[in-house]
């Protein structure tokens, strides 16, 4: 009896809700980025403790679907789901349907029959996470889409910010590197300037897109700029961009000298931040990467409780207060 | 014979009371318009007496000079699935059109004259509003080798194009000037520098910086113009711009004018409605090449739009099938309908606004492609043929995927209201549209 209660519970309130999705990070304001910090670091308490499972989100379902090779975004929103509780199912597209030919709408339509509450996305596709929040009844989260958005990279890099230097308003971030296909850049400007952070871009001219300053940043091809920077984040340069026809820098040799971050370009008490996977020698040098000044591992470990927040928060309705965040009477 | 549609027969009654609008040829009073056999009889004052013999009651109604299209794909052919010739002429007659061309980038490409044979059958057969088709410049697109333009021209051939393709070569593009000045066809040119375009989604500005996807900069467009009125001005060729989006594009336009070049140029009515603001919404029904562009670009080319530089409105008809544009917006394939509501979202978007007169619209609509092919020019006048659409500007509408003639659903406007309908069409003296409101 008890269970059919909690599921006649469950319908109305899923009936009642505004569907909410987080896929790009306009979804957002100060607010709620503010409530997702807070719960994350509520989780990341829970996770100290030797029995690290928390019930919140038993009987709920995530389907992780992967359309793009992933290592730690797949891993960390799989680990995430199963921290909570919840019914994890990770889908790849090779050996599914889609090697079939089946279309991206046909997909969801399928696994929407098993009323999942979650989908998490990431594809190589501009705006495939929109097209499947208009196709599905569940919540959808994008693990990234394309060069578009990868929020719960910026916000995992928020909450790696805010750990390591105590606060994020008033913090100057100096991005290097690809901006032009980089989703992270993209979420991240968005996300840093949702917390009154200001944000340079820098890099060769042909790696900044036009018109970039227009969504809240300086951007220049001056890597001395990143001198006054809190933190420098950098971005991984790949090979495919110099090859021929592309010409978007001559050589990587070139681009390692002009903007590769050496222990030389940095000022004591700049941390360095990377969203991986890094290119030892290439944008950022070993030296640097393994320093006590580096935050990459920090970074991926943010992940984890950012993206249990991320969940929590889409499942549970609207704003909640962040004391019974995670009730530690609830803990099994 | 460069126009061909199926029989019927011919208009024989009186469209009573309309506000009849030629501006070409300076005509804008009430009038009552009698054809008889297909043709313009008499122009006379309207008579009081209303039901008196076969006719259209139209007080109220704009009667005007009927549309020409001069891009228009019908995908036939190899997609009958997304188009046919009866299909898309029947869009045409819903969107008030007595006359369009059709492009040859179809699967066997019209680049010999036994596909344009066999499809000008097919348009005797099936094509409800007079249809002609243009040949290919180079065989297969291919931009290697010229067509036989010669043979093509003499079977019927509107004009050649590569559309869909850019003639990647200066050195193609000037031997197609020079040979095809010798057939009496233009070249109708899709203007893009592949290699600056490259895997371009839409346009290159702030909105592509912001969702990432690649930027198709205007530059891509405005190099290829550039280029081709430099050699046409060099050939002293005439010479027909397709789909123009930027500002720099008319620009070039406007100095090779100038310059005494013969050139003509049109604009499509997404590019004429829209900016680059509009793909945030990554509807793929809003990507089209060349991509909607930034609204400086828009108000440029509405600028000369009115001014005639730009001399036609053309819709750039491109059907694709439902499956196809249901896809994330960068696989989509580019191009969207607008047959069935050009008139519509420029009466709605620029005329109602201010922006352009009713008037300026109808020529660009009509008389502008008609000169700029050398088609006959629609004009109300007694002994002139019937061409003529009736349009009810009062009335407002939605566009729905139901009300399409079109075999395809692709339309920039589903789910808008728009205002302004058209109500009749005649065509080559034929009621194709509206027949209902003929009454005995």
């Amino acid at each position: 009896m008890a269970e059919i209660r909690v599921i006649a519970g469950d319908a109305q309130t899923a009936a009642a809700a505004p569907k909410r999705h987080l896929i790009s990070i306009e979804d957002l304001n100060h607010e709620i980025v503010e409530r997702l910090l807070a719960t994350a670091r509520n989780f990341s308490r829970s996770l100290e403790r030797e029995m690290k499972k928390l019930p919140t989100l038993r009987g709920r379902t995530i389907v992780n679907l992967v359309y793009e090779s992933s290592t730690r975004t797949a891993s960390s929103f799989e680990l995430a789901a199963k921290r909570l509780s919840a019914d994890v199912m990770t889908l790849r597209a090779s050996g599914s349907s889609v090697e079939k030919g089946e279309s991206l709408r046909d997909t969801i339509r399928t696994l929407t029959a098993y009323q999942p509450d979650v989908i998490v996305i990431r594809h190589v596709q501009i705006g495939a996470p929109k097209l499947i929040a208009e196709t599905t009844s569940a919540h959808v989260v994008n693990a990234g889409d394309g060069k578009h958005q990868h929020p719960t990279q910026a916000l995992l890099d928020l909450y790696t910010m805010q750990e390591a230097l105590g606060h994020l308003a008033g913090l100057q971030v100096a991005i290097v590197g690809d901006v032009l296909h980089s989703r992270v850049a993209r979420s991240l400007v968005q996300a840093l300037n949702l917390v009154d952070a200001s944000t340079i871009c820098i890099g060769p001219p042909a790696l900044i897109p036009r018109g970039f300053e227009q969504i809240g940043c300086e951007v220049s091809s001056d890597i001395s700029r990143i001198e006054t920077a809190d933190v420098v984040y950098v971005l991984r340069m790949q090979q495919e961009r110099i090859a021929a026809g592309e010409n978007f820098v001559p050589s990587l040799r070139e681009y390692s000298a002009r903007w590769g971050i050496s222990p030389k370009r940095l000022r004591p008490g700049q941390v360095v931040m990377h969203p991986g996977p890094i290119n030892r020698g290439v944008e950022i040098d070993p030296r640097v990467a393994d320093s006590p000044g580096s935050l990459i591992e920090a970074q991926v470990r943010s992940g984890l409780v950012v993206r249990m927040a991320v969940l929590y928060d889409l499942l549970t309705q609207g704003p909640v207060s962040l004391a019974p965040t995670v009730n530690m009477n609830e803990v099994a | 014979m460069i126009l061909h549609s199926k029989g019927g027969s011919s208009a024989s009654f009186t469209i009573r009371g309309a506000r009849v609008l030629d501006p070409g040829a300076g005509v804008d009073a009430l009038l009552d318009v009698k054809i008889e056999k297909g043709v313009i009889s008499e122009l006379a004052q309207p008579s009081n007496r209303s039901g008196a013999g076969k006719g259209v009651a139209a007080e109220g109604l704009v009667l005007a000079p009927a549309f020409v299209d001069p891009h228009v794909h019908l995908r036939t052919p190899g997609r009958e699935d997304e188009e046919t010739i009866a299909s898309g002429s029947a869009a045409a007659a819903a969107g008030g059109y007595c006359a369009i061309l059709a492009m040859p980038n179809t699967s066997p490409t019209v680049d010999n004259a036994a596909v344009l044979g066999a499809l000008i059958e097919q348009a005797q057969e099936e094509a409800k509003v007079p249809t002609g088709f243009m040949a290919a410049i180079s065989r297969g697109l291919a931009g290697q080798e010229l067509t036989e333009m010669g043979e093509l021209a003499g079977a019927g051939a509107a004009a050649f194009t590569d559309d869909g393709q850019p003639v990647r070569s200066a050195a193609l593009m000037r031997r197609a000037l020079q040979y095809a000045g010798s057939t009496g066809r233009h070249l109708a040119l899709h203007c893009e520098d592949r290699a600056l375009s490259q895997h371009g989604q839409m346009h290159e500005g702030a909105v592509s910086a912001e969702l990432g996807l690649a930027g198709y900069p205007s530059v891509a467009e405005s190099v290829a113009v550039g280029r081709d009125l430099a050699l046409a001005a060099y050939e002293d060729q005439p010479l027909h711009l397709m789909h123009l989006s930027t500002s720099e594009s008319v620009e070039l336009l406007r100095h090779a004018l100038v310059d005494g070049v013969q050139v003509s140029a049109e604009a499509a009515p997404h590019h004429l409605c829209l900016t680059d603001e509009a793909v945030r919404s990554f509807d793929s029904n809003l990507k089209m090449n060349p991509p909607l562009r930034a609204e400086r670009d828009r108000l440029v080319l509405i600028e000369a739009l009115k001014s005639g530089e730009i001399s036609c409105v053309a819709t750039d008809h491109a059907p694709h099938a439902r499956q196809e544009k249901d896809v994330p917006f960068e696989v989509a394939p580019f191009g969207v309908t607008g047959l069935e509501t050009a008139f519509a979202a420029l009466y709605t978007h620029l005329v109602e606004p201010g922006l352009l007169s009713l008037e300026t619209l109808l020529e660009r609509m009509s008389a502008g492609p008609a000169h700029a092919f050398d088609l006959p020019v629609p004009r109300i006048g007694v002994g002139e043929p019937a061409n003529l659409v009736l349009l009810d500007l009062e009335a407002s509408w939605m566009v729905q995927e139901e009300r399409f003639r079109s075999l395809s659903t692709n339309s920039w406007l589903l789910g808008q209201a728009l205002r302004g309908e058209v109500a009749l069409t005649i065509a080559a003296g034929r009621v194709v549209f509206g027949a209902e409101r003929v009454v005995a």
